[in-house]
């Protein structure tokens, strides 16, 4: 499975013009996506994440674009694709995308089972009878019950949670092999988070799904992901298997936001809070981007960009510390809690 | 539904028996020197105690009230005093009203098609050469008089074509230019408000999933934007359609069609009291039925709306 890599993202570059002023979103981020694995990718708001995930459906804004670096999807380069039509053949349909809020992402006018036997008409040519049959099957292989009743239904005869999975069975419809899910529980009830999590890790079995999964919930993150990418700054500054990430982190970024786990908090005292704010886009980032915000940064942080420093063979993060001539720096103390906490990671 | 209709029509009843009573009594207010068309000077004191008599205005409000609510309830009209002396005014608006109607219809029609399709044009792109051409259109449209371009396209296009100035109901050629002045205004305003719905909706989030899902542009645009945008139109189409009965009022001046367009204030004008009282029950049922209509057409195309309170869903 490690070896079996189906996404291959090299030195991306997206940027997008803001009134006449340009802004870098994704500065030269890298991924190898693994057949059948989920991934999470984990950071603040405006770290990129989205932006990153969009870019390999051909999703981005108007005023963004593709402005380096490769995209290797089953050996061909996404990333050269310019035109609609040249994405049509993978959007939806190799590469699928669930949206956070699925109480606006339906369209209100069309009963949902409709909207499911569209994508198959779309991308399998199903029509009439053969594509109704079809989406009902979807429809009960996402978990709702009567989905010969609730194929007629429109989305706001459906709860959240409900909607969630209507949207669900879109994305998986037409058998995708990536799967990205872009903050898929963020606007549910925590109880129904966890119904929503199951499902898809479900459907992961189910129809060979690989997943991406974008969130700033490491709760979620735990739950759900073999492999966590930590991405600040339009970068991936930290990947490795979910262990390694909360159990050995080396980015001082990452000790950071595992700091501000709630979970780790005392009582009567604040929650961690990383001080300042992520760097302006608008302008070129020199060293580290995280600097600013470092306790530990260095002299060189400031100067060059660090390069990736292997930890283990699945597991590198982009700081200086790593390098052998860098002083010895410990992790904070508070993060030796998470393995104590035990319980936050599935397995 | 059903009991949603009857209820609202019971309403407009209530409401339509206010607007005529108001209208009947502030009628009764008037001078009475109108009713004797300008030759008062003449006219010797006992010659005009006979015409109020003839008219029934010499009997107390009350009496001439029931009077009006009897001949109502038997569907009579009653007949026009100084407009058409003697006529039914059932007659006068008969012949009146298929004009209106017909150059009414006719314009919404065309208006429609025109309008969605610059609006539409003018979303695909905003800010494109379409959506500026269009936003100059319908600045033009809103900020100048329609009496002024109406002139303009009246003049010019008859010196320069061989189309007639006036209108005559044998000449096929003479609809043109009066459907063509009456389709513009609403040109406008359809193109304003499906563009700036559509330009609403193209940000929706459902608009993301169709993409996602690898739906082609085109189809986005056909099968769920502009269906979503036409839904606020849709609450106003049917008022529109009642109400070319009343007329254009410029329209049919300039042209000289003999239409509905005007009668209200020409026979206020001349206290023609029949005439004002009909018509403007006439109004008045089109605005309540228009409402009405409007609300069953959103029903119809949302099926989040549903005109039974039944609350509970979402």
């Amino acid at each position: 499975m490690e070896n079996d890599v189906v996404l291959s993202v090299r030195d991306l570059v997206v940027r997008f013009t803001l009134r006449g002023q340009t802004l870098t979103a994704v500065r030269g981020a890298s991924i190898d996506l693994h057949r059948g694995e989920s991934l999470a990718i984990v950071g603040e708001s405006g770290s990129g994440k989205s932006v990153f995930t969009k870019s390999f459906m051909g999703m981005l804004d108007n005023n963004g674009r593709i402005d380096g670096g490769s995209i290797l999807f089953e050996g061909e380069d996404i990333a050269k694709y310019t035109t609609e039509k040249e994405w049509l053949r993978v959007r939806g349909k190799r590469i699928a995308m669930v949206f956070q809020d699925p109480m606006t992402a339906l369209s209100p006018l069309m009963p949902v089972g409709k909207q499911i036997a569209e994508t198959l008409a779309l991308h399998q040519g199903l029509r009439g009878k053969a594509a109704r049959a079809r989406a009902i099957e979807i429809l009960r292989d996402v978990g709702i019950t009567d989905p010969e009743r609730r194929y007629k239904q429109y989305p706001h005869e459906f709860s959240g949670g409900m909607r969630q999975r209507v949207v669900i069975a879109i994305a998986v419809a037409c058998n995708p092999e990536i799967l990205i899910c872009d903050e898929p529980t963020t606007a549910l009830d925590v109880t129904i988070q966890a119904q929503i999590l199951g499902l898809l890790r479900d459907l992961q079995s189910r129809y060979g799904l690989t997943l991406i999964y974008i969130t700033h919930d490491l709760g979620v993150v735990a739950s759900v992901a073999d492999r966590i990418a930590v991405m600040y700054a339009g970068d991936i500054v930290e990947i490795g298997k979910s262990e390694e990430i909360f159990y050995d982190a080396r980015h001082p970024y990452t000790w950071a936001l595992l700091s501000s786990l709630p979970q780790l908090g005392e009582r009567g005292k604040d929650l961690f809070a990383i001080a300042g704010t992520p760097p302006n886009l608008f302008k070129p980032i020199h060293g580290d981007a995280f600097a600013p915000r470092n306790p530990y940064a260095l002299k060189i942080d400031y100067q060059y960009r660090p390069p990736y420093f292997d930890v283990s063979p699945t597991h590198k993060a982009r700081t200086w510390l790593l390098d052998p001539r860098a002083p010895k720096v410990e992790r904070p103390e508070i993060l030796g809690r998470i393995r104590e906490m035990g319980g936050l990671i599935h397995d | 539904m059903l009991k949603y209709i009857v209820k609202r029509l019971a309403t407009a009843l209530v409401s339509m028996f206010i607007v005529i009573t108001v209208v009947f009594l502030l009628m009764r207010l008037m001078p009475v020197e109108g009713y004797f068309g300008g030759r008062a000077d003449s006219m010797t004191e006992e010659n005009k105690q006979k015409i109020l008599e003839n008219l029934g205005l010499l009997d107390p409000w009350y009496k001439q009230l029931a009077g009006f609510y009897d001949d109502l309830a038997h569907l009579d009209f009653g007949r026009s005093v100084t407009l058409q002396p003697k006529t039914p005014v059932t007659k006068i608006l008969a012949k009146k009203m298929p004009y209106s109607i017909g150059f009414g219809l006719g314009a919404i029609a065309i208006s429609l098609v025109l309008g969605c399709s610059l609006g539409v044009l003018m979303a695909r792109r905003p800010h494109g050469l379409w959506d500026k051409l269009g936003t100059g259109y319908i600045v033009f449209i809103n900020a100048v008089p329609p009496i002024v371009y109406y002139l303009m396209i009246q003049i010019s296009v008859t010196a320069s074509t061989p189309l007639p100035m006036l209108f005559n109901s044998a000449k096929p050629e003479s609809y043109v230019l009066p459907l063509v002045c009456m389709a513009l205004g609403p040109t406008a305003n359809y193109a304003m408000w499906i563009r700036r719905y559509m330009v609403d909706e193209l940000n929706r989030d459902y608009i993301k999933l169709a993409r996602a899902k690898g739906m082609p542009n085109n189809k986005i645009m056909l099968r769920h934007v502009v269906r979503n945008a036409f839904i606020p139109l849709a609450q106003y189409l049917p008022s529109t359609i009642l109400f070319t009965i009343s007329g254009s009022i410029y329209v049919e001046a300039l042209f000289s069609i003999p239409g509905m367009g005007g009668l209200l204030i020409t026979s206020i004008q001349k206290q023609d009291n029949p005439v004002v009282q009909a018509v403007v029950l006439l109004y008045a049922v089109m605005g309540v039925f228009g409402l009405l209509l409007g609300d069953l057409a959103m029903a119809i195309c949302d099926p989040r709306i549903s005109l039974d309170k039944k609350g509970g869903s979402r």
